[in-house]
């Protein structure tokens, strides 16, 4: 096995311990605040994979946390800290929201295929202006994309509120989209929301790990991460692979979008997303950057926060905010580089 | 104490990190007021067995015996504290304070009034320290200005308050890693005058060095590592560059790398024509007016201590879009402009022209430390076929070109997966030349090409930098290092702030009236 010839179990064991400890700790937390720590956890369990439903749940938060996280993850390998991500899905469901509503008579296949191009696109686009600003004017992408968080959020009031508000409905939401933008619900959950999406999510991670490992331009960004001085000695133009990363990652990040809209609310809802963008941090930190590690901390990150849904229902003591506590502590646990580094040095030492 | 008593005595020391034995019962005696010399190429040990006295690492097994008595210490301040100091190879000095607080700053004293005070508030007396500095610098003879700032002070002056830092703190035994590294010959001249006085003011001297010349200019003792262990400890007065040169290696190497006629001028691979670069922060320019070529066949040395414009110069080859706003001038490459007027090439159309470059700092520039050493041979090669095919990289052509590269250049351990940081300075180097190599270059860069490599990789880097130009190569040399300058180059350009102030052909040129102009002589 492959992972066996690169130092065996060690890389894969440390976020699963990372991940254990967390869990105790929160469950802890839960303690000293007065509820069975046992309790919680079955409660935890049982609202994230007690039945079809739930479970269909589960995946469905999981799925624009997969996106997040890519888009979290993937500039990470250029050595840039996208923040961005809410605001990049913000807009990418925006986009994808405004052509179902403007053009409502594009048939099927096309309709959903227009509809994430939009969604894309308009992640992209606000991917592109952090990454643009860092490469040509130096201006630091975090400072940049938090602040275009705000942007996005003001942007998307506005034309919900202005442009394509729902006449029909009382909440902030966008006209309905067309009939054929619907995508394929996943009716083995149920009446869970999980679409297709989910695929789509699987298949980006995958295309991000054929892109990073696979290719040319996946090469030169790595390069530009680890080294850029020797990339650019190396005639790798480290600009031009920075903002690639960030249009990308905006555009998966735009593609939350496909999910909720088109597999979902079938229309743009003003704050559909519990800060998608900003668990997805979490979510590439415990990834480590990889790919395949995206795929499986957002379908945990997903079942926790399923899980942790019902707490205010079944529990006197604790809310769901202890989901938030939870993410908190497994990603303490597993930025411990330092105690983990003890740890090892500790078996190998004589 | 007498005389016989050592300084320093090492018994049987063992060093383990992980799986390497870096250091295998080391026996080492040091005489009082004597200077000894600790040779061995990289990865040798020598290093590992001074940061064990010098109280950095913890010894597995064996004893550290300083004036006869057994010592042992957790950390370098109790080393310090015991006498032992060591002059690290980049210095610990805050640039813009003067030499009096960077010397006293840890060992501030105060007058005996303030003791009532708890020890952080007391106030510092700046001019009992003054006067005890002077006192030491005149006893030991290290002349320096107490009041300039430490960034406006040559080098070697540096390196002067780095000694004085030690004697200030009452140290007897100094270790200096490889002291002359950043040193002109004058100015190493003048540490050897140094270090001669301090000897004979009874202090003891022990140098890290690989550079043989030096060890049989100074040295009273010398002490060979190789391999994690000593494998000759000898007076000098017995033994010659040659032994030692074999001793470190455990074979003969061949170190002056036989001068070949100079074959006919070929055509300019490098045309220099009136280069200048202003300074991003205002000053004076780092680069003036620099005119020269480099013809095909040949080797251009440029010599120059370091910071005199060299590696602007570099930057300008390689990244003229970068600089094309603040420069001058015209630089030609292969019978293409690369930078003219408001026309300046991107890197990778410069590479791609034929352009092999060895970079100054290979951990800076010219390598992926954390990445396996397949993907540090396809950096610069990746845009190519048949490594690249239709914008996938194709991982069976690059695996089987770095297979035959690492053997043809014969860097060691024979992996592809090993990570770069993982190999000693000479077998990165190593894999830096294969792969600059790997695109036939018409026209090579050769910045410091042995700065930190082990004698037999130098040897074989200089045979490979011979070989390009046997092949009709032009190559540019930038070294600090005179004897490969002097060894290598067919011509020899000297730069000093950012000109040049000699030209020399080959055998035209000694260690002497090069260190002259490097140091700026040629203007006084």
């Amino acid at each position: 096995m492959k992972v066996a010839a690169k130092g065996g179990w060690l890389p894969l064991l440390q976020p699963i311990l990372a991940v254990a400890a967390g869990l105790a700790a929160g469950l802890a937390v839960a303690g000293l605040a007065g509820e069975s720590p046992w309790h919680v956890l079955k409660i935890l369990a049982r609202s994230a994979f007690g039945s079809p439903y739930d479970l269909g749940m589960s995946l469905f938060y999981a799925t624009p946390l997969i996106f997040t996280g890519l888009a979290v993850a993937l500039p990470l390998k250029a050595g840039l800290f996208n923040i961005g991500a809410e605001g990049q899905l913000t807009l990418g469901a925006l986009a994808a929201a405004a052509v179902g509503a403007l053009f409502p008579a594009v048939p099927w296949p096309w309709a959903p295929l227009l509809a994430g191009l939009a969604a894309f696109a308009a992640g992209a686009f606000w991917g592109f202006i952090p990454g643009w600003l860092r490469v040509r004017r130096g201006s630091h992408e975090v400072i940049n994309t938090i602040m275009l968080n705000f942007i996005a959020a003001g942007l998307a009031s506005w034309v919900t509120l202005y442009l394509l508000k729902n006449p029909a409905s009382q909440n902030p939401e966008t006209r309905d989209l067309g009939a054929g933008y619907a995508i394929a619900k996943l009716h083995v959950f149920g009446d869970a929301p999980v679409s297709s999406a989910l695929f789509l999510a699987l298949l980006a991670a995958a295309a991000v790990w054929v892109f990073l490992w696979k290719t040319v331009a996946g090469f030169e960004v790595r390069a530009v991460g680890e080294n850029d001085v020797a990339a650019r000695k190396a005639g790798i133009r480290d600009g031009r692979a920075r903002i690639l990363v960030m249009v990308l990652a905006g555009g998966l990040a735009g593609l939350v979008g496909i999910g909720e809209v088109l597999g979902n609310a079938g229309r743009f809802r003003l704050g559909f997303s519990p800060d998608f963008g900003f668990i997805g941090i979490a979510v590439a930190l415990l990834a480590r950057g990889r790919p395949e590690g995206v795929v499986a901390a957002g379908l945990l990150f997903g079942a926790l926060h399923k899980g942790s849904a019902d707490l205010d229902l079944e529990t006197e003591n604790v809310t769901r905010d202890l989901s938030l506590i939870l993410q908190a502590l497994v990603i303490l646990s597993v930025s411990a580089d330092g105690l983990w580094d003890w740890l090892k040095k500790r078996r190998t030492a004589p | 104490m007498t005389n016989e008593t050592p300084a320093v005595e090492l018994r049987g020391l063992q060093k383990r990190f992980g799986k390497v034995q870096a250091n295998e019962d080391i026996h080492l005696r040091v005489r009082r007021g004597s200077i000894h010399a600790i040779i061995g190429e990289n990865g040798a040990g020598k290093s590992t067995a001074m940061k064990m006295l010098y109280g950095m690492y913890r010894p597995d097994a064996g004893e550290i015996r300083v004036h006869g008595e057994q010592r042992s210490w957790a950390s370098p301040s109790e080393a310090i504290a015991a006498g032992i100091g060591m002059v690290h190879q980049h210095f610990m000095l805050a640039g813009p304070y003067n030499a009096v607080e960077n010397i006293v700053a840890g060992a501030e004293t105060s007058e005996p009034r303030w003791r009532w005070l708890p020890r952080a508030f007391r106030p510092v007396d700046a001019t009992g320290a003054r006067a005890r500095l002077e006192k030491l610098a005149r006893q030991y003879g290290l002349e320096m200005n107490f009041d300039a700032p430490v960034e406006e002070l040559a080098v070697g002056v540096q390196q002067r308050i780095e000694i004085l830092k030690l004697l200030y703190r009452d140290a007897s035994i100094l270790i200096l890693d490889e002291p002359t590294a950043v040193l002109t010959p004058q100015e190493t001249e003048e540490l050897f005058v140094n270090l001669r006085k301090l000897c004979a003011e009874g202090k003891t001297v022990l140098i890290i060095t690989h550079k043989l010349k030096e060890v049989m200019a100074i040295a009273d003792h010398v002490t060979v590592f190789r391999a994690g262990k000593v494998v000759g400890d000898i007076p000098r007065a017995g033994t010659s560059v040659e032994e030692l040169a074999s001793m470190m290696v455990g074979r003969k190497v061949n170190l002056t790398a036989a001068p070949p006629p100079p074959p006919e001028r070929g055509e300019a691979v490098l045309d220099v024509r009136e280069l200048s670069l202003a300074s991003s922060v205002g000053g004076k320019h780092p680069i003036q007016n620099l005119s020269f070529d480099v013809r095909a066949g040949e080797i251009v040395g440029i010599a120059g201590v370091e910071g005199n414009g060299q590696s602007q110069l570099l930057q300008l080859l390689l990244h003229p879009r970068a600089y094309r706003k603040r420069s001058r001038g015209e630089i030609h490459c292969l019978g293409q402009p690369i930078l003219a007027g408001k026309a300046a090439l991107a890197t990778a159309a410069i590479k791609a022209l034929g352009v092999g470059v060895i970079p100054e700092d290979r951990h800076r520039e010219g390598l992926l430390l954390e990445r396996p050493v397949l993907e540090n041979f396809l950096l610069g090669l990746h845009q190519r076929a048949p490594f690249a095919r239709r914008g996938f990289v194709s991982l069976k052509a690059v695996r089987s070109a770095a297979a035959r590269a690492i053997e043809e250049y014969d860097v060691r351990p024979r992996s592809l997966e090993v990570a770069a940081g993982g190999l000693s300075g000479g077998n990165q180097q190593k894999l830096i030349i294969a792969r600059e190599f790997e695109r036939s270059p018409r026209f090579m860069v050769a910045a410091q090409p042995t700065r930190g490599v082990d004698v037999g990789a130098i040897e074989f880097i200089h045979q490979r930098i011979l070989r390009a130009r046997a092949e009709g190569a032009g190559v540019l040399l930038v070294s600090s290092e005179l004897d490969e300058i002097l060894a290598l180059s067919d011509r020899i350009l000297v730069m000093y702030e950012g000109r040049i102030v000699a030209r020399f052909n080959r055998g035209e040129a000694t260690e002497q009236s090069l260190g002259i102009h490097m140091g700026g002589g040629s203007h006084s």
